[in-house]
């Protein structure tokens, strides 16, 4: 069984978002032990792209941090190589399609299992349009993480559901990430439609869940949430480096203290 | 590949929560454009609302200034709201009707598309607001009158580089976000299939009414057609009636900038690698690590660090030759088509007309060009004058 898979077993895990090298790499370190040990059960990266077209402001703001410190996709797969041995917990790497594709695909999946990683999430990339990609995931052994709407089709929820491997990711509502401002009414027949195509498929719930009350709800009809503005909104509160790993400190304790 | 791509270009890279409404758009789309209660809505609003079919006009002061080949004028800046854009406009708009959709969202450049766009929202009663880079507000105030006086809402987009292709980021969000109640007017051939495909098609107009009119006039066709290039729908529009005409020789001119050397440019197809930006796969200004690098141009129309995958397809199969021109040489043409035909082109289409100095010299008097005029120099005003208080200044 996957890794990220594993996480799932017997818990609800808490997946978090950072974008990786805001504002340099260095940090990114200490913020990955830092959520490790508050107790994140799987760690999301963000790989930094100009054009985030399915983020929000706080993201697109982190990966223009990131950028403008000097990160590239070759630098954070080294990072993560390099510091492979000290993550206990499942790294999944979140990236737009072109840094891939730039990166060549084959030698992303390579270096990526080098360098440790368990899952991949493309949010601009289909499964109509990925076939080099995921046959290059699967043979590396990288799970790839789809990702379903509430405006999907109950059919077309089967087809992402058999396509991927981790869990599934569900976005909560329509919309960009950060976005919290909006509720989906209908979360709970939408989880149900979600549940009863994915079969085995863990489902894990995103976008707009910033506070310990969202991810109690959140959590009674999912098997995991994920967070990643909210996080990044309390890290970028803290005015030195201490304040901000203890803000991803409290923040995530918060969080975990209602999944259990 | 299939049908959603121009050999390997094209494609639908983009994020799960639209691929309902694209699926919706090219099936509505399939059905329409075979319908004929729609065609002839759609030809009668380009004939009576917009002024088609345009003119060709032989710019005979131009022909006798180059004393070469006869040149033509394909006068897109005739249309009503002054460029190309409206073909696409009028036709989305319907398709959006259509669909029962009650609020319109389209990015603009130069503004040129925002206005097309917010003139078909008020003809057709729908809520309209426009994305526009803040750098292109700077650059364009006329138009964003012109938008606003239309009841349309313009946001200024103040990331990245605050021009189109951060424009174009921040309408695919807002349509991630309204998806069900909104359509998005894309103003080139740019975009997740079917845009590319569906822009290039209400487009192709300008390039049958040009074959007819040529025709008629001289009896055969063209031996060039040059259009400017930046998303690429008026040159995609000019061009593709004539692909199959291969003594037809196609030219796209995309923008130099500040010059090739200088990386401040637009010049896509010339300096660019293939690569994935709102939605599909084709040329694209990145750096080694795939980060899209700015564009830059004088023209608003023309900064776009993309271009439409249809373009990337016919660079690589020979049949467009691509090529650029830089600020300054497009100010030239400007101010030379202002003063020999009292005709005042956009800087967008200025390019194209620049080119005339390399191509001009070398073609025989039995030869014919066509230029695409896609769109009208008044919003370039503003600019153009402080172009001259610059050069004052230098000269005091």
């Amino acid at each position: 069984m996957s890794r990220i898979k594993e996480s799932f077993k017997n818990k609800k895990p808490l997946i978090t978002y950072i974008s990786g090298g805001d504002p340099d790499l260095d940090f990114t370190e200490k913020m990955i032990y830092q959520l490790q040990d508050s107790g994140v059960d799987i760690l999301e990266i963000g790989i930094p792209f100009s054009d985030p077209l399915a983020d929000g402001p706080t993201i697109q703001a982190a990966s223009q941090r990131a950028i403008r410190g000097g990160i590239t996709l070759e630098k954070l797969i080294k990072k993560l190589a390099e510091i492979r041995d000290e993550i206990e917990i499942p790294v999944i790497l979140m990236g737009y399609y072109n840094s891939i594709l730039n990166y060549g695909e084959e030698r992303f999946a390579c270096d990526a299992r080098a360098a440790g990683v368990s899952g991949i999430i493309i949010p601009d990339l289909p499964f109509d349009e990925d076939e080099t990609i995921s046959e290059q995931l699967k043979e590396a052994a990288i799970d790839q993480i789809r990702l379903v709407t509430p405006n999907t089709a109950t059919s077309r929820i089967k087809a992402i559901a058999d396509r991927s491997s981790g869990f599934l990711y569900s976005i909560a509502h329509l919309g960009i990430t950060g976005d919290s401002s909006r509720e989906n009414p209908a979360l709970k027949s939408y989880l149900t439609r979600v549940r009863e195509q994915a079969g085995e498929l863990p489902i894990g719930l995103g976008f707009g869940i910033d506070s310990p009350e969202k991810a109690k709800k959140a959590a009674r009809h999912a098997d995991g949430i994920i967070i990643g503005s909210a996080l990044i909104e309390k890290i970028q509160a803290g005015q030195t480096e201490e304040a901000r790993l203890n803000n991803a400190d409290s923040f995530v304790k918060s969080i975990k203290a209602v999944l259990v | 590949m299939t049908e959603k791509y121009f050999s390997e270009y094209g494609g639908r890279y983009v994020p799960e929560t639209l691929i309902p409404a694209l699926d919706e758009l090219s099936q509505t789309y399939q059905t329409i454009k075979e319908d004929n209660s729609f065609k002839e809505e759609y030809k009668a609003l380009l004939a009576d609302y917009s002024g088609r079919p345009t003119p060709l006009y032989y710019a005979e002061k131009l022909t006798e200034y180059y004393q070469g080949p006869e040149i033509y004028l394909k006068r897109e800046d005739l249309n009503h709201t002054g460029a190309h854009k409206i073909n696409n406009t009028l036709g989305q708009i319907l398709l959006a009707k259509k669909m029962g959709k009650e609020r319109i969202i389209a990015e603009t450049g130069a503004g040129q598309h925002g206005v097309a766009t917010a003139t078909v929202a008020a003809r057709f009663d729908l809520d309209c607001d426009i994305y526009m880079g803040a750098e292109d507000i700077k650059r364009q105030a006329l138009n964003v009158y012109k938008m606003e006086m239309l009841g349309a809402g313009v946001i200024p987009v103040k990331t990245g580089s605050k021009t189109l292709k951060d424009a174009t980021n921040q309408a695919i969000r807002d349509w991630v976000s309204n998806v069900e109640t909104t359509h998005y007017i894309i103003g080139s051939v740019v975009g997740p299939y079917p845009y590319p495909e569906m822009v290039r098609d209400f487009q192709k107009i300008i390039g049958e009414e040009t074959k007819k009119q040529i025709i008629n006039k001289k009896g055969k066709l063209p031996d060039y057609i040059l259009a400017c290039v930046g998303g690429g729908s008026n040159a995609i529009g000019i061009f593709h009636p004539f692909v199959d005409d291969q003594d037809v020789n196609l030219i796209g001119i995309e923008a130099a900038g500040e010059g090739i050397d200088t990386g401040r440019h637009a010049a896509t197809l010339s300096e660019g690698r293939v690569g994935v930006l709102h939605g599909s796969r084709s040329y694209l200004l990145q750096d080694q690590d795939g980060q899209v690098i700015p564009a830059h141009s004088i023209s608003a129309g023309l900064d776009y660090p993309g271009v439409g995958p249809e373009h990337s397809h016919l660079k690589a199969i020979n049949r467009v030759r691509y090529d650029n021109i830089d600020d300054q040489e497009a100010i030239q043409a400007f101010r030379l088509l202002s003063e020999r035909e009292g005709i005042i082109p956009a800087l967008e289409s200025s390019h194209a007309l620049a080119y005339l100095e390399e191509l001009a010299p070398k073609l025989s008097q039995d030869q014919t060009i066509v230029v695409n005029l896609s769109g009208r120099g008044d919003k370039d005003i503003n600019n153009f004058k402080k172009i001259r208080e610059a050069e004052a200044d230098e000269q005091n």
